[in-house]
This record gives structure tokens, C-alpha cells and sequence, in this order.
């Protein structure tokens, strides 16, 4: 499991999550998100197109996180995510609380 | 097949993993191992550790697979004073759409066929038919 981070030209902020977001590494993600957010970053994508799983951790933290951009002014789209992933938001209807596109490029456009 | 997992979160990803790899191809179709049982069995060991074993390094949680001819149980035991899960928040319901935590046992619910708590509420049996 790693979080690779990178930053789009126009200053988005892209993690990719490869493997799977759990109990056991959500601290890891959420403090790469911070840590950006407190460099200034506001605009972030969240690409799950290598992701296998994500507990309720994981969901956890992403509320979380959604929660303290936007606090910023900032803005947290997730993006990538397989059948059974978008299951995962559906019913547990946090499809209703992000803003989720099929692919990181899309995410991007919408910006 | 056991396995003692040690009250870690840490760990939790290599313990589903050990797991899910040593099922024998099957029961289980290959993307039910792949997400449910393993997000399943994820939750049941992430609650375990924080809540059962306090996530207290000298103790462990206790997997135990059971394979049947068409099913596939996962007990997951800790030695903490248990859990009554019969008066839980719905996590769906608007006032809690924003929290953080208490989704674990709904997941695990939506994502096996039965889940069972022991009668001290420190155990948990997951349960995966064939299919």
C-alpha cells in the first residue's frame, strides 16, 4: 500500500492510493493531506484507480479530510473508483457527500 | 486455518492479505475474495484491535477460518469485555453523513452474508457463502 502525490501544473494536488485504504495506513494519507493543505494547497484529488479496498477507516478519513478542505476553502474530489468501490459510497450514501468522477482527468477538467 | 494477529492496526492489512491468500479457489469467487471478504475481515480486525484489545502491543486477536463445502466463515476473536451491537446509529441517516467513524459493522453487514457476535460480544463470525 503507498500514496504517491504529485501536483498538476495548475497546482491540484493528485494522491493516488495503491492497494487499499484501511485502519492501518488512513493516518498515513490524511497527514499527506494536511501536510499540503498547510503548504497552501486547496484543490485535491483523490485517484483510487489502483485501489483494491477501503474499509470504514478509510471512509472515515475521507469525511474527515472533505471536511477540513473545504474548511480551508478548499475543494476534495475522489476519482477512480472500481464497481464495487462505488457500491461502497452507494450504500453507505457518501456518493452524496463527494464530488466523484470516473477518471483523475476528468476530476482535473472539472476544476 | 489460525492466525493470531497482534493487537496492531498496522497489521491489519498484512493479516487479510495472509488470508485471502491462502483460501483454496472455489467457494469464493475471485472478486469476492478480493473486496468483500477482505474489507469485511478489514473492519472485523480494525474494530477487534482498537476497541476489544485496546490496540495494547501484549495482546493479540484471534482468526480462525472455517471452510465448508460452499461457505467460508472468519471468526475473529479478541479477549476484551465485548461489544452490544444491537443499538447502533444508522451511519446512513443525514444528522450522520459527517462523521467519521460508525460505519464498520454496517460495511460488514452489506458485504457478507451474516455476520454473528458471540454471547460476550467479543467475538465476531463473518460469513461467505459460495458465489
Amino acid at each position: 500500500m503507498r500514496f504517491a502525490l504529485k501536483k498538476d501544473k495548475s497546482g491540484v494536488v493528485v494522491v493516488g492510493v495503491e492497494g487499499q485504504l484501511i485502519v492501518g495506513n488512513r493516518q498515513e494519507l490524511k497527514q499527506k493531506v494536511l501536510d499540503a493543505l498547510e503548504e497552501g494547497s486547496r484543490k485535491f484529488i483523490i485517484d483510487f484507480s489502483k485501489t483494491g479496498y477501503i474499509d470504514s477507516s478509510g471512509l472515515g478519513v475521507l469525511v474527515s479530510l472533505s471536511k477540513k478542505i473545504r474548511e480551508q476553502g478548499g475543494e476534495l474530489r475522489l476519482a477512480g473508483l472500481n464497481a464495487d468501490l462505488q457500491t461502497l459510497f452507494e450504500l453507505t450514501k457518501l456518493d452524496t457527500l463527494f464530488a466523484i468522477t470516473r477518471t483523475a482527468e476528468e476530476a482535473l477538467a472539472a476544476f | 486455518m489460525k492466525l493470531d494477529v497482534p493487537s496492531d492496526l498496522g497489521m491489519v492489512g498484512d493479516a487479510v492479505e495472509l488470508v485471502a491468500s491462502h483460501l483454496p479457489p472455489g467457494t469464493l469467487s475471485p472478486r469476492r475474495i478480493s473486496f468483500n471478504l477482505r474489507t469485511a475481515l478489514a473492519e472485523a480486525l480494525g474494530n477487534a484491535i482498537r476497541y476489544g484489545t485496546g490496540e495494547d502491543p501484549g495482546r493479540t486477536v484471534r482468526v480462525r477460518v472455517e471452510l465448508g463445502h460452499d461457505v467460508v466463515r472468519i471468526h475473529v476473536v479478541d479477549d476484551g469485555l465485548g461489544f452490544d451491537a444491537s443499538h447502533l446509529p444508522d451511519p446512513t441517516h443525514p444528522d450522520n453523513l459527517e462523521r467519521e467513524y460508525g460505519r464498520g459493522l454496517f460495511v460488514m453487514r452489506h458485504l457478507v452474508d451474516d455476520v454473528a457476535f458471540n454471547e460476550k460480544g467479543n467475538g465476531i463470525c463473518l460469513t461467505l457463502r459460495a458465489g
